[in-house]
Protein backbone atom coordinates (compact mmCIF):
# COMPACT_ATOMS: atom_id res chain seq x y z
CA UNK A 1 0.00 0.00 0.00
CA UNK A 2 1.73 3.08 -1.29
CA UNK A 3 0.87 6.50 -0.04
CA UNK A 4 -0.38 8.03 -3.27
CA UNK A 5 -1.55 11.29 -1.70
CA UNK A 6 1.63 13.06 -2.78
CA UNK A 7 2.25 11.32 -6.08
CA UNK A 8 1.05 12.61 -9.43
CA UNK A 9 -0.55 10.56 -12.17
CA UNK A 10 0.19 10.67 -15.88
CA UNK A 11 -2.61 10.84 -18.46
CA UNK A 12 -2.19 7.08 -18.88
CA UNK A 13 -2.68 6.12 -15.22
CA UNK A 14 -6.11 4.50 -15.71
CA UNK A 15 -4.83 2.52 -18.67
CA UNK A 16 -1.89 1.18 -16.63
CA UNK A 17 -4.22 0.04 -13.87
CA UNK A 18 -6.58 -1.56 -16.38
CA UNK A 19 -3.62 -3.43 -17.93
CA UNK A 20 -2.77 -4.85 -14.50
CA UNK A 21 0.40 -2.83 -13.90
CA UNK A 22 2.18 -2.90 -10.58
CA UNK A 23 2.30 0.82 -9.79
CA UNK A 24 5.11 2.36 -7.77
CA UNK A 25 6.07 5.92 -6.84
CA UNK A 26 8.92 7.17 -9.04
CA UNK A 27 10.16 10.77 -9.18
CA UNK A 28 6.88 12.01 -7.72
CA UNK A 29 4.65 10.02 -10.08
CA UNK A 30 2.75 6.80 -9.65
CA UNK A 31 4.33 4.79 -12.48
CA UNK A 32 4.03 1.22 -13.81
CA UNK A 33 7.13 -0.75 -12.80
CA UNK A 34 5.86 -3.85 -14.59
CA UNK A 35 2.76 -5.42 -16.08
CA UNK A 36 1.57 -9.00 -15.45
CA UNK A 37 4.10 -10.42 -17.97
CA UNK A 38 6.98 -9.34 -15.70
CA UNK A 39 10.27 -7.56 -16.38
CA UNK A 40 12.02 -10.49 -18.07
CA UNK A 41 9.31 -11.07 -20.69
CA UNK A 42 8.71 -7.35 -21.21
CA UNK A 43 12.41 -6.78 -21.81
CA UNK A 44 12.72 -9.63 -24.32
CA UNK A 45 9.51 -8.58 -26.05
CA UNK A 46 10.98 -5.12 -26.66
CA UNK A 47 14.15 -6.61 -28.15
CA UNK A 48 12.16 -8.97 -30.38
CA UNK A 49 9.09 -6.94 -31.36
CA UNK A 50 8.00 -3.63 -29.86
CA UNK A 51 7.29 -2.21 -26.43
CA UNK A 52 5.19 0.78 -25.43
CA UNK A 53 6.51 2.84 -22.51
CA UNK A 54 4.85 5.71 -20.65
CA UNK A 55 7.54 8.30 -19.98
CA UNK A 56 5.14 11.18 -19.37
CA UNK A 57 6.80 11.84 -16.03
CA UNK A 58 9.73 13.35 -17.92
CA UNK A 59 9.75 17.11 -18.42
CA UNK A 60 8.84 18.51 -21.85
CA UNK A 61 9.95 22.10 -22.23
CA UNK A 62 9.96 24.60 -25.10
CA UNK A 63 12.57 27.34 -25.16
CA UNK A 64 11.87 30.20 -27.55
CA UNK A 65 13.46 33.55 -28.22
CA UNK A 66 15.68 35.35 -30.70
CA UNK A 67 18.31 32.57 -30.71
CA UNK A 68 17.33 29.86 -28.25
CA UNK A 69 20.18 27.59 -29.42
CA UNK A 70 22.71 30.22 -28.45
CA UNK A 71 20.84 30.82 -25.19
CA UNK A 72 20.78 27.21 -24.05
CA UNK A 73 24.48 26.81 -24.87
CA UNK A 74 25.13 28.98 -21.80
CA UNK A 75 23.99 25.99 -19.72
CA UNK A 76 25.10 22.93 -21.69
CA UNK A 77 28.25 21.94 -23.61
CA UNK A 78 26.25 20.47 -26.52
CA UNK A 79 26.64 21.99 -29.97
CA UNK A 80 23.05 23.15 -30.41
CA UNK A 81 23.85 25.94 -32.86
CA UNK A 82 25.04 23.27 -35.29
CA UNK A 83 21.60 21.64 -35.41
CA UNK A 84 19.32 22.24 -38.40
CA UNK A 85 15.57 22.29 -37.93
CA UNK A 86 14.37 18.76 -37.19
CA UNK A 87 17.66 17.55 -35.70
CA UNK A 88 18.21 16.66 -32.06
CA UNK A 89 21.13 15.99 -29.77
CA UNK A 90 21.94 14.45 -26.38
CA UNK A 91 23.58 16.84 -23.91
CA UNK A 92 23.72 17.66 -20.21
CA UNK A 93 23.47 20.58 -17.83
CA UNK A 94 26.73 21.20 -16.01
CA UNK A 95 27.59 23.08 -12.83
CA UNK A 96 30.54 25.34 -12.01
CA UNK A 97 32.56 22.37 -10.73
CA UNK A 98 32.19 20.51 -14.00
CA UNK A 99 29.65 18.11 -12.51
CA UNK A 100 26.50 17.01 -14.28
CA UNK A 101 23.15 18.43 -13.12
CA UNK A 102 21.01 16.39 -15.51
CA UNK A 103 21.18 14.87 -18.95
CA UNK A 104 18.71 15.92 -21.60
CA UNK A 105 17.73 15.87 -25.26
CA UNK A 106 17.51 19.11 -27.23
CA UNK A 107 15.59 19.29 -30.52
CA UNK A 108 15.95 22.25 -32.87
CA UNK A 109 12.47 22.89 -34.26
CA UNK A 110 13.34 25.94 -36.33
CA UNK A 111 11.24 28.41 -34.36
CA UNK A 112 12.18 27.12 -30.93
CA UNK A 113 13.87 24.29 -29.01
CA UNK A 114 12.00 21.28 -27.66
CA UNK A 115 13.83 19.93 -24.63
CA UNK A 116 13.15 16.69 -22.71
CA UNK A 117 14.61 16.40 -19.21
CA UNK A 118 14.54 13.74 -16.50
CA UNK A 119 11.52 13.51 -14.23
CA UNK A 120 13.55 13.66 -11.02
CA UNK A 121 15.39 16.82 -12.12
CA UNK A 122 12.70 18.69 -14.00
CA UNK A 123 11.78 21.19 -11.28
CA UNK A 124 15.44 22.09 -10.85
CA UNK A 125 16.06 22.23 -14.61
CA UNK A 126 13.04 24.39 -15.38
CA UNK A 127 13.96 26.82 -12.59
CA UNK A 128 17.50 26.97 -13.99
CA UNK A 129 16.30 27.62 -17.56
CA UNK A 130 13.95 30.33 -16.35
CA UNK A 131 16.50 32.15 -14.23
CA UNK A 132 19.56 31.78 -16.48
CA UNK A 133 17.73 32.56 -19.73
CA UNK A 134 15.31 35.16 -18.42
CA UNK A 135 16.76 38.01 -20.51
CA UNK A 136 16.84 36.26 -23.83
CA UNK A 137 14.39 33.36 -23.95
CA UNK A 138 10.94 32.22 -22.88
CA UNK A 139 10.61 28.86 -21.14
CA UNK A 140 7.29 27.04 -21.53
CA UNK A 141 6.58 23.78 -19.72
CA UNK A 142 4.35 21.45 -21.74
CA UNK A 143 2.53 19.77 -18.87
CA UNK A 144 -0.49 19.32 -21.13
CA UNK A 145 1.30 16.61 -23.11
CA UNK A 146 2.01 12.95 -22.46
CA UNK A 147 5.21 11.29 -23.71
CA UNK A 148 5.38 7.66 -24.77
CA UNK A 149 8.14 5.58 -26.34
CA UNK A 150 7.53 2.87 -28.92
CA UNK A 151 10.73 0.85 -29.05
CA UNK A 152 11.93 -2.29 -30.77
CA UNK A 153 12.74 -3.71 -34.21
CA UNK A 154 9.05 -3.67 -35.19
CA UNK A 155 8.46 -0.07 -34.05
CA UNK A 156 8.97 1.44 -37.51
CA UNK A 157 6.61 -0.99 -39.20
CA UNK A 158 3.93 -0.43 -36.56
CA UNK A 159 4.13 3.36 -36.42
CA UNK A 160 4.19 3.58 -40.24
CA UNK A 161 0.72 2.02 -40.23
CA UNK A 162 -0.42 5.21 -38.49
CA UNK A 163 1.68 7.59 -40.55
CA UNK A 164 4.02 6.36 -43.30
CA UNK A 165 6.24 9.47 -42.92
CA UNK A 166 7.89 7.99 -39.82
CA UNK A 167 9.69 5.33 -41.86
CA UNK A 168 11.94 7.89 -43.56
CA UNK A 169 12.97 9.66 -40.36
CA UNK A 170 16.59 9.06 -39.39
CA UNK A 171 17.88 8.44 -35.86
CA UNK A 172 17.74 11.60 -33.73
CA UNK A 173 15.34 13.51 -35.96
CA UNK A 174 12.02 15.24 -35.23
CA UNK A 175 8.74 15.74 -37.07
CA UNK A 176 5.27 16.99 -36.21
CA UNK A 177 2.90 14.33 -37.45
CA UNK A 178 -0.68 13.23 -37.04
CA UNK A 179 -0.86 9.84 -35.32
CA UNK A 180 -4.28 8.24 -34.90
CA UNK A 181 -5.85 11.67 -35.33
CA UNK A 182 -3.71 13.39 -32.68
CA UNK A 183 -1.17 16.15 -33.34
CA UNK A 184 2.07 14.56 -32.15
CA UNK A 185 5.72 15.47 -31.86
CA UNK A 186 7.55 12.41 -33.12
CA UNK A 187 11.28 11.79 -32.67
CA UNK A 188 13.20 8.75 -33.82
CA UNK A 189 14.95 8.19 -30.54
CA UNK A 190 14.67 6.32 -27.28
CA UNK A 191 16.61 4.83 -24.43
CA UNK A 192 16.50 1.10 -25.01
CA UNK A 193 19.25 0.72 -27.61
CA UNK A 194 16.61 -0.33 -30.14
CA UNK A 195 15.24 1.53 -33.12
CA UNK A 196 12.08 3.35 -32.13
CA UNK A 197 10.27 6.58 -31.47
CA UNK A 198 9.31 8.91 -28.69
CA UNK A 199 5.91 10.47 -29.24
CA UNK A 200 4.57 13.52 -27.45
CA UNK A 201 0.76 13.48 -27.45
CA UNK A 202 -1.79 15.99 -26.08
CA UNK A 203 -2.91 14.59 -22.71
CA UNK A 204 -6.54 14.26 -23.75
CA UNK A 205 -5.61 12.05 -26.72
CA UNK A 206 -2.87 9.99 -25.06
CA UNK A 207 -4.98 7.06 -23.88
CA UNK A 208 -6.74 6.71 -27.21
CA UNK A 209 -3.45 6.74 -29.15
CA UNK A 210 -1.89 4.21 -26.77
CA UNK A 211 -4.89 1.91 -27.06
CA UNK A 212 -4.48 2.08 -30.85
CA UNK A 213 -0.78 1.09 -30.49
CA UNK A 214 -1.61 -1.72 -28.09
CA UNK A 215 -4.20 -3.07 -30.53
CA UNK A 216 -1.33 -3.85 -32.91
CA UNK A 217 -0.40 -7.43 -32.16
CA UNK A 218 3.38 -6.86 -31.89
CA UNK A 219 3.01 -4.20 -29.18
CA UNK A 220 3.11 -4.94 -25.44
CA UNK A 221 3.06 -2.40 -22.60
CA UNK A 222 6.44 -2.21 -20.85
CA UNK A 223 7.13 -0.88 -17.35
CA UNK A 224 10.00 1.08 -15.86
CA UNK A 225 11.66 -2.14 -14.65
CA UNK A 226 12.38 -3.32 -18.18
CA UNK A 227 13.16 0.22 -19.29
CA UNK A 228 16.00 0.14 -16.77
CA UNK A 229 17.35 -3.27 -17.79
CA UNK A 230 17.13 -2.32 -21.49
CA UNK A 231 19.08 0.92 -21.06
CA UNK A 232 21.70 -0.79 -18.90
CA UNK A 233 22.29 -3.49 -21.53
CA UNK A 234 22.72 -0.66 -24.02
CA UNK A 235 25.34 1.03 -21.82
CA UNK A 236 23.23 4.16 -21.35
CA UNK A 237 23.54 6.30 -18.22
CA UNK A 238 20.78 6.86 -15.70
CA UNK A 239 20.90 10.27 -14.07
CA UNK A 240 21.15 10.19 -10.27
CA UNK A 241 23.02 6.88 -10.52
CA UNK A 242 25.66 6.80 -13.28
CA UNK A 243 25.70 10.57 -13.62
CA UNK A 244 25.61 13.00 -10.70
CA UNK A 245 26.99 16.40 -9.73
CA UNK A 246 30.13 14.47 -8.68
CA UNK A 247 30.73 12.99 -12.13
CA UNK A 248 32.24 14.97 -14.98
CA UNK A 249 31.77 14.48 -18.73
CA UNK A 250 35.30 13.03 -19.05
CA UNK A 251 34.86 10.58 -16.18
CA UNK A 252 31.43 9.53 -17.46
CA UNK A 253 32.77 8.93 -20.97
CA UNK A 254 30.51 11.56 -22.52
CA UNK A 255 33.11 13.68 -24.32
CA UNK A 256 31.61 12.60 -27.65
CA UNK A 257 28.77 14.97 -26.79
CA UNK A 258 31.08 18.02 -26.67
CA UNK A 259 32.01 19.27 -30.14
CA UNK A 260 35.33 20.80 -31.22
CA UNK A 261 33.74 24.25 -31.32
CA UNK A 262 32.36 24.00 -27.81
CA UNK A 263 35.74 22.74 -26.52
CA UNK A 264 37.46 25.72 -28.12
CA UNK A 265 34.90 28.34 -27.16
CA UNK A 266 33.71 27.08 -23.77
CA UNK A 267 31.02 29.33 -22.39
CA UNK A 268 29.12 26.75 -20.30
CA UNK A 269 29.24 26.19 -16.53
CA UNK A 270 32.44 24.46 -15.43
CA UNK A 271 33.93 24.82 -18.93
CA UNK A 272 37.52 25.32 -17.77
CA UNK A 273 37.46 22.29 -15.49
CA UNK A 274 35.69 20.13 -18.08
CA UNK A 275 38.01 21.13 -20.93
CA UNK A 276 41.19 20.82 -18.84
CA UNK A 277 40.16 17.31 -17.84
CA UNK A 278 40.02 16.23 -21.48
CA UNK A 279 43.81 16.61 -21.73
CA UNK A 280 44.67 15.78 -18.13
CA UNK A 281 42.46 12.62 -18.12
CA UNK A 282 39.98 12.00 -15.33
CA UNK A 283 41.00 10.11 -12.18
CA UNK A 284 37.96 7.85 -12.34
CA UNK A 285 36.25 6.41 -15.38
CA UNK A 286 32.84 4.89 -16.00
CA UNK A 287 33.18 1.34 -17.32
CA UNK A 288 31.08 -1.69 -18.11
CA UNK A 289 31.58 -4.56 -15.69
CA UNK A 290 30.77 -8.20 -16.22
CA UNK A 291 30.50 -10.15 -12.96
CA UNK A 292 31.48 -13.82 -13.17
CA UNK A 293 28.78 -16.28 -12.23
CA UNK A 294 25.14 -15.41 -11.79
CA UNK A 295 25.08 -13.11 -8.75
CA UNK A 296 24.01 -9.57 -9.72
CA UNK A 297 26.05 -6.69 -8.26
CA UNK A 298 23.67 -3.86 -7.45
CA UNK A 299 24.19 -0.12 -7.22
CA UNK A 300 26.66 0.86 -4.42
CA UNK A 301 28.42 -2.52 -4.53
CA UNK A 302 32.07 -1.90 -3.75
CA UNK A 303 34.62 -2.55 -6.49
CA UNK A 304 38.04 -3.79 -5.33
CA UNK A 305 41.30 -4.34 -7.16
CA UNK A 306 42.93 -7.80 -7.13
CA UNK A 307 44.75 -6.90 -3.88
CA UNK A 308 41.43 -6.27 -2.20
CA UNK A 309 41.64 -2.48 -2.02
CA UNK A 310 38.29 -0.82 -2.56
CA UNK A 311 38.77 1.41 -5.60
CA UNK A 312 35.28 2.28 -6.77
CA UNK A 313 31.58 1.59 -6.76
CA UNK A 314 28.89 0.10 -8.99
CA UNK A 315 26.44 2.80 -10.10
CA UNK A 316 23.97 0.57 -11.98
CA UNK A 317 23.81 -3.17 -11.79
CA UNK A 318 21.36 -5.92 -12.39
CA UNK A 319 20.51 -8.90 -14.51
CA UNK A 320 20.55 -8.69 -18.30
CA UNK A 321 17.59 -10.64 -19.68
CA UNK A 322 19.08 -10.66 -23.21
CA UNK A 323 22.34 -12.18 -21.95
CA UNK A 324 20.90 -14.20 -19.06
CA UNK A 325 23.79 -12.93 -16.98
CA UNK A 326 24.45 -10.11 -14.53
CA UNK A 327 25.88 -6.84 -15.88
CA UNK A 328 26.87 -3.58 -14.26
CA UNK A 329 28.50 -0.22 -14.75
CA UNK A 330 30.56 1.68 -12.28
CA UNK A 331 33.49 4.00 -11.74
CA UNK A 332 37.07 2.73 -11.40
CA UNK A 333 40.46 4.48 -11.44
CA UNK A 334 41.61 5.28 -14.98
CA UNK A 335 44.43 2.73 -14.77
CA UNK A 336 41.89 -0.04 -14.11
CA UNK A 337 39.47 1.04 -16.85
CA UNK A 338 40.86 -0.97 -19.79
CA UNK A 339 38.76 -3.84 -21.14
CA UNK A 340 39.57 -7.23 -19.58
CA UNK A 341 41.00 -5.70 -16.38
CA UNK A 342 40.23 -8.12 -13.55
CA UNK A 343 38.35 -6.72 -10.58
CA UNK A 344 36.51 -7.99 -7.53
CA UNK A 345 33.01 -7.05 -6.48
CA UNK A 346 32.15 -7.19 -2.80
CA UNK A 347 28.64 -8.65 -2.79
CA UNK A 348 27.28 -9.15 0.73
CA UNK A 349 30.77 -9.40 2.16
CA UNK A 350 32.03 -11.93 -0.39
CA UNK A 351 34.54 -10.97 -3.07
CA UNK A 352 33.33 -12.12 -6.47
CA UNK A 353 35.39 -12.07 -9.66
CA UNK A 354 34.51 -9.61 -12.41
CA UNK A 355 36.13 -7.89 -15.36
CA UNK A 356 35.93 -4.63 -17.24
CA UNK A 357 34.17 -4.94 -20.60
CA UNK A 358 33.40 -2.64 -23.48
CA UNK A 359 29.88 -1.27 -23.60
CA UNK A 360 27.22 -1.59 -24.86
CA UNK A 361 26.59 -5.09 -23.54
CA UNK A 362 23.99 -5.60 -26.27
CA UNK A 363 24.53 -4.02 -29.68
CA UNK A 364 22.54 -0.83 -30.32
CA UNK A 365 20.29 -1.00 -33.36
CA UNK A 366 19.50 2.62 -34.19
CA UNK A 367 18.26 3.53 -37.67
CA UNK A 368 20.93 5.59 -39.41
CA UNK A 369 19.15 5.65 -42.78
CA UNK B 1 3.28 -33.30 7.07
CA UNK B 2 1.76 -29.83 6.99
CA UNK B 3 3.30 -26.62 5.74
CA UNK B 4 3.57 -23.58 7.98
CA UNK B 5 4.18 -19.98 6.97
CA UNK B 6 5.79 -16.86 8.41
CA UNK B 7 4.69 -13.27 7.95
CA UNK B 8 7.82 -12.76 5.85
CA UNK B 9 6.47 -15.36 3.40
CA UNK B 10 8.82 -18.21 4.19
CA UNK B 11 7.33 -21.70 4.30
CA UNK B 12 8.49 -24.56 6.49
CA UNK B 13 7.74 -28.26 6.37
CA UNK B 14 8.99 -30.44 9.20
CA UNK B 15 10.17 -34.03 8.88
CA UNK B 16 11.51 -35.47 12.13
CA UNK B 17 13.67 -32.66 13.51
CA UNK B 18 14.53 -31.13 10.13
CA UNK B 19 12.74 -28.12 8.66
CA UNK B 20 12.78 -27.58 4.90
CA UNK B 21 12.53 -23.87 4.13
CA UNK B 22 11.59 -21.87 1.05
CA UNK B 23 9.50 -18.90 -0.01
CA UNK B 24 5.79 -19.07 -0.76
CA UNK B 25 4.07 -19.05 -4.13
CA UNK B 26 2.73 -15.63 -3.16
CA UNK B 27 6.25 -14.35 -2.45
CA UNK B 28 7.68 -15.52 -5.77
CA UNK B 29 4.78 -13.86 -7.59
CA UNK B 30 5.62 -10.59 -5.84
CA UNK B 31 9.33 -10.89 -6.67
CA UNK B 32 8.91 -11.79 -10.31
CA UNK B 33 11.55 -13.65 -12.29
CA UNK B 34 14.18 -15.01 -9.90
CA UNK B 35 17.64 -14.81 -11.46
CA UNK B 36 19.89 -15.78 -8.55
CA UNK B 37 19.61 -17.33 -5.11
CA UNK B 38 22.40 -17.16 -2.57
CA UNK B 39 21.91 -20.16 -0.30
CA UNK B 40 23.67 -20.46 3.09
CA UNK B 41 26.86 -22.44 3.65
CA UNK B 42 26.41 -25.99 4.92
CA UNK B 43 26.88 -26.33 8.64
CA UNK B 44 26.09 -22.72 9.41
CA UNK B 45 24.42 -22.15 12.77
CA UNK B 46 21.49 -19.80 12.41
CA UNK B 47 19.47 -17.93 14.97
CA UNK B 48 15.80 -17.51 14.22
CA UNK B 49 15.53 -14.32 12.13
CA UNK B 50 19.10 -14.47 10.77
CA UNK B 51 19.56 -13.99 7.05
CA UNK B 52 19.16 -17.44 5.52
CA UNK B 53 19.31 -16.64 1.83
CA UNK B 54 19.09 -13.81 -0.68
CA UNK B 55 16.76 -13.99 -3.65
CA UNK B 56 17.54 -11.74 -6.60
CA UNK B 57 14.99 -10.80 -9.22
CA UNK B 58 15.82 -8.74 -12.32
CA UNK B 59 15.07 -5.62 -10.33
CA UNK B 60 16.14 -6.16 -6.74
CA UNK B 61 17.59 -8.36 -4.02
CA UNK B 62 15.42 -9.61 -1.14
CA UNK B 63 16.50 -11.27 2.09
CA UNK B 64 15.00 -14.50 3.32
CA UNK B 65 15.18 -15.07 7.07
CA UNK B 66 15.65 -18.28 9.03
CA UNK B 67 12.21 -19.16 10.43
CA UNK B 68 13.78 -21.45 13.04
CA UNK B 69 17.06 -21.65 14.98
CA UNK B 70 19.43 -24.44 14.04
CA UNK B 71 22.17 -25.82 11.82
CA UNK B 72 21.99 -25.83 8.03
CA UNK B 73 22.13 -29.52 7.10
CA UNK B 74 21.29 -29.29 3.39
CA UNK B 75 21.08 -26.63 0.70
CA UNK B 76 19.37 -26.80 -2.68
CA UNK B 77 22.29 -26.84 -5.10
CA UNK B 78 19.97 -27.01 -8.12
CA UNK B 79 19.18 -23.33 -7.60
CA UNK B 80 22.68 -22.37 -8.69
CA UNK B 81 22.01 -23.34 -12.31
CA UNK B 82 18.27 -23.02 -12.24
CA UNK B 83 17.08 -20.19 -9.96
CA UNK B 84 13.81 -20.14 -11.92
CA UNK B 85 12.81 -23.24 -9.89
CA UNK B 86 11.72 -20.71 -7.28
CA UNK B 87 9.15 -19.33 -9.74
CA UNK B 88 8.15 -22.65 -11.22
CA UNK B 89 7.81 -24.68 -8.02
CA UNK B 90 8.29 -22.40 -5.03
CA UNK B 91 6.95 -24.87 -2.51
CA UNK B 92 8.58 -27.95 -4.03
CA UNK B 93 11.76 -28.08 -6.16
CA UNK B 94 12.43 -24.42 -5.33
CA UNK B 95 13.27 -25.07 -1.65
CA UNK B 96 16.32 -23.24 -0.24
CA UNK B 97 17.72 -25.12 2.75
CA UNK B 98 17.10 -27.69 5.45
CA UNK B 99 17.66 -26.68 9.06
CA UNK B 100 18.03 -29.05 12.02
CA UNK B 101 15.53 -27.60 14.47
CA UNK B 102 16.86 -26.84 17.94
CA UNK B 103 13.71 -25.52 19.49
CA UNK B 104 10.32 -26.71 18.25
CA UNK B 105 8.63 -23.76 19.98
CA UNK B 106 9.98 -21.68 17.04
CA UNK B 107 7.23 -23.28 14.96
CA UNK B 108 4.40 -22.29 17.28
CA UNK B 109 3.71 -18.78 16.11
CA UNK B 110 3.64 -19.68 12.40
CA UNK B 111 0.49 -19.70 10.30
CA UNK B 112 -1.16 -22.73 8.76
CA UNK B 113 -2.30 -22.75 5.11
CA UNK B 114 -5.70 -21.18 5.80
CA UNK B 115 -4.34 -18.46 8.09
CA UNK B 116 -1.58 -17.60 5.60
CA UNK B 117 -4.07 -17.39 2.75
CA UNK B 118 -6.15 -14.97 4.77
CA UNK B 119 -3.01 -13.01 5.67
CA UNK B 120 -1.90 -12.57 2.03
CA UNK B 121 -5.40 -11.61 0.94
CA UNK B 122 -5.23 -8.78 3.44
CA UNK B 123 -2.06 -7.43 1.76
CA UNK B 124 -2.31 -5.33 -1.33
Amino acid sequence: MNDTSQTKQTALYDLHVELGAKMTPFAGYDMPVQYPDGIMKEHLHTREKAGLFDVSHMGQVVISGANPAKSIEKLIPGDIEALSAGQMRYSFLTNDNGGILDDLIVTQRGDDLFVVVNAGCKDQDIALFKSALKNDATVTVLDDRALVALQGPKAVEILARFNPAVADMSFMSYQELEIAGAACFVTRSGYTGEDGYEISIPNERAEEVCRAFLAEEEVAPIGLGARDSLRLESGLCLYGHDLTTETTPASAGLLWAISKRRREEGGFPGATIIIDEIAAKPKMKRVGILPEGRAPAREHTEIADMDGNVVGEITSGGFAPSLQAPIAMGYVPLELSKADTQLQLIVRGKARAAKVVKMPFVEQRYYRG
Amino acid sequence: MSTKYTKDHEWVTVEGDVATVGISVYAQEQLGDVVFVEVPDMGRELEKGDELAVVESVKAASEVYAPVKGEVVAVNEDLEDKPSLVNEDAQGAGWFAKIKIEDTSDLEDMMDEAAYKEYTEGLS
